[in-house]
């Protein structure tokens, strides 16, 4: 198991990077943590012809605040990084609670915000918490550069709106409105390892303690993750969040919104079943912390 | 294909200077060119932790790194733990080990040395609770883990006693 042989550039500037895209496109993969891409290669699933590697480019690896209480995480920022950041934990604690989830210390402290993210992988949590949270992700190439909404960014299975000659470089997570709350729960055999399935919930009440906004994503379901489970948001939207209304908004997405396959670990059946539990978990903790204001 | 980069790495306080192709694994690098074997190899994809090492101060899979990519860095493998071959002069994580059973056939051991060193140094007394999920990353086929988390208690202990073992690498 070693690596086919690839041409190899470390550039340390952004600008050096799209140059190096914009020549080789297609032929080329940048590297960001190679948690994902080098267990690739050593398999052999892929021959890229160009290995761009973004470690030395120090303008990736950080976590900023942003306007109105928004975060912004450099494509580089590694999870241990970002799981230890005070500023995440503080103004988007979902994505403070989700990092841990992620694999194990020793990939945690080589495996990239932005790596995830473009990699797409079905079974990963962040995809799935960046469009729970409406995330927006700043790409890059050398002739232009575009803001693309989480929404539009995740295409299914490992495959994003990047184009071959564009750098993901920043993902912006804004805050949640007040009266927010928000969980994320998963089944996986052993802690870090991949989820058997999983699924985050934000949802945010009016003053009536109805629900205003809802968002359930599903990840690792054997599908086209993450999945937007809208069905079940509109069960719960302009609905007092009762027992029995979020058992219904579970069951719709559950029954509804995913469509799960079977493998060697889950069934289909397994899958449907946990998601049902899992959203209904979720839906729980999040309420509760809506209504306690308490954030863990 | 004649693609080779000149490499300049720290592994255990000592400089080394290598020609090597950019897709040599660091795990293959610290084996086959540096002849370090303490640190092994078992699935090559990042799963079993068996080739982690401590890459400036952290613990990392070697075998989903290259080689360059360690240009410039400072690498600690197993092989730092003792000062040498004699029982009196092991690392207290490695006494902690060979008290309580903690190895049989031994694979796996580098990597949950490694692996153990910094968590120990951050969590001086840890829970079986933590101790679990910092292994969680390493496979051992042998022990059935128990001797592991108990040697992982009595090293901690003994880390503490110490404070800095013999080796360099406390
Ligand atoms: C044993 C094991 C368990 C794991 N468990 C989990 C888990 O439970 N949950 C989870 O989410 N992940 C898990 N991972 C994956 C890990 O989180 C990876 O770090 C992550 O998926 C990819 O990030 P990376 O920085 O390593 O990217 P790489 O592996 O370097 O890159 C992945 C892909 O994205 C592309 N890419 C990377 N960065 C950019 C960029 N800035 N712009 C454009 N393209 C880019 C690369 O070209 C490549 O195609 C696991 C990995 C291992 C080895
Ligand atoms: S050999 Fe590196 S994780 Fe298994
Ligand atoms: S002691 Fe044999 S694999 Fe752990």
């Amino acid at each position: 198991m070693k690596p086919p042989p690839f041409e190899y550039f470390a550039p340390t500037t952004i600008e050096e990077a799209l140059d190096l895209l914009d020549e080789h496109g297609w032929d080329a993969k940048p590297l960001a943590g190679g948690q994902s891409l080098i267990p690739t290669l050593n398999f052999r699933l892929a021959q890229p012809a160009v290995l761009v590697d973004l470690n030395n480019i120090s303008d990736l690896f950080y976590v900023r605040p942003g306007i109105n209480g928004s975060v912004r995480i450099g494509a580089m920022a590694r999870h241990s990084q970002v799981e230890r950041d005070a500023l995440i934990a503080e103004r988007v604690p979902l994505v403070h609670e989700a990092i841990p989830l992620i694999a194990h210390a020793q990939i945690r402290n080589r495996g990239t915000f932005g790596g995830s993210l473009a990699h797409n992988d079905p079974a990963a949590e962040l995809p799935a918490v960046t469009l729970a949270l409406d995330g927006r992700l700043r790409v890059r190439s050398l002739s232009r550069e575009r803001w693309v909404p989480a929404g539009e960014f995740f295409l299914g299975l490992f495959a994003t709106a990047l184009e071959p000659d564009e750098l993901l470089v920043e993902v912006e997570v804004p805050a949640l409105p007040p009266r927010s709350g928000w969980a994320i729960r998963e089944m996986a055999r052993r802690p870090g390892d991949f989820a058997l399935l999983g699924v985050t919930a934000v949802i945010t009440l009016d003053d009536e303690n109805e629900c205003q906004a809802a968002r359930l994503v599903f990840f690792s379901t054997g599908g086209e993750d993450p999945t937007d489970a809208r069905q079940a948001a509109e069960v719960l939207i302009g609905e007092a969040p009762t027992p029995d209304v979020i058992r219904a908004t579970a069951e719709t997405a559950a029954s509804e919104d995913i469509d799960p396959t079977g493998d060697i670990h889950a069934s289909a059946e397994y899958r449907r079943h946990l998601a049902k539990v899992l959203a209904c978990q979720a839906l729980e903790q999040a309420l509760e912390r809506v209504t306690t204001g308490a954030l863990y | 294909m004649e693609n080779l980069f000149t490499v300049t790495v720290t592994v255990n306080g000592r400089q080394y200077e290598r020609a090597i192709e950019p897709r040599l694994l660091l795990s293959d690098f610290l084996r086959h060119e540096l002849g370090l074997t303490g640190t092994h190899v078992g699935c090559e994809h990042g799963v079993c932790g068996a080739c982690t090492i401590l890459f400036d101060g952290q613990p990392v899979r070697s075998c989903i790194m290259l080689a360059v990519q360690a240009n410039g860095h400072e690498i600690q493998t197993v092989e730092n733990l003792a000062l040498d071959a004699k029982p009196e002069n092991l690392h207290p994580l490695q006494v902690g080990f060979w008290e309580a059973h903690g190895l049989q056939c031994g694979f796996c051991t580098p990597g949950f040395l490694m692996t153990l060193l910094p968590f120990l140094e951050e969590h001086p007394d840890p829970s079986e609770e933590e101790i679990r999920e910092a292994i969680s990353g390493n496979l051992c086929r042998c022990t059935g883990y128990q001797n592991i988390v108990d040697a992982v208690k009595l090293a901690a202990g003994k880390m503490q006693e110490t404070q800095a073992g013999p080796g360099g690498a406390a």
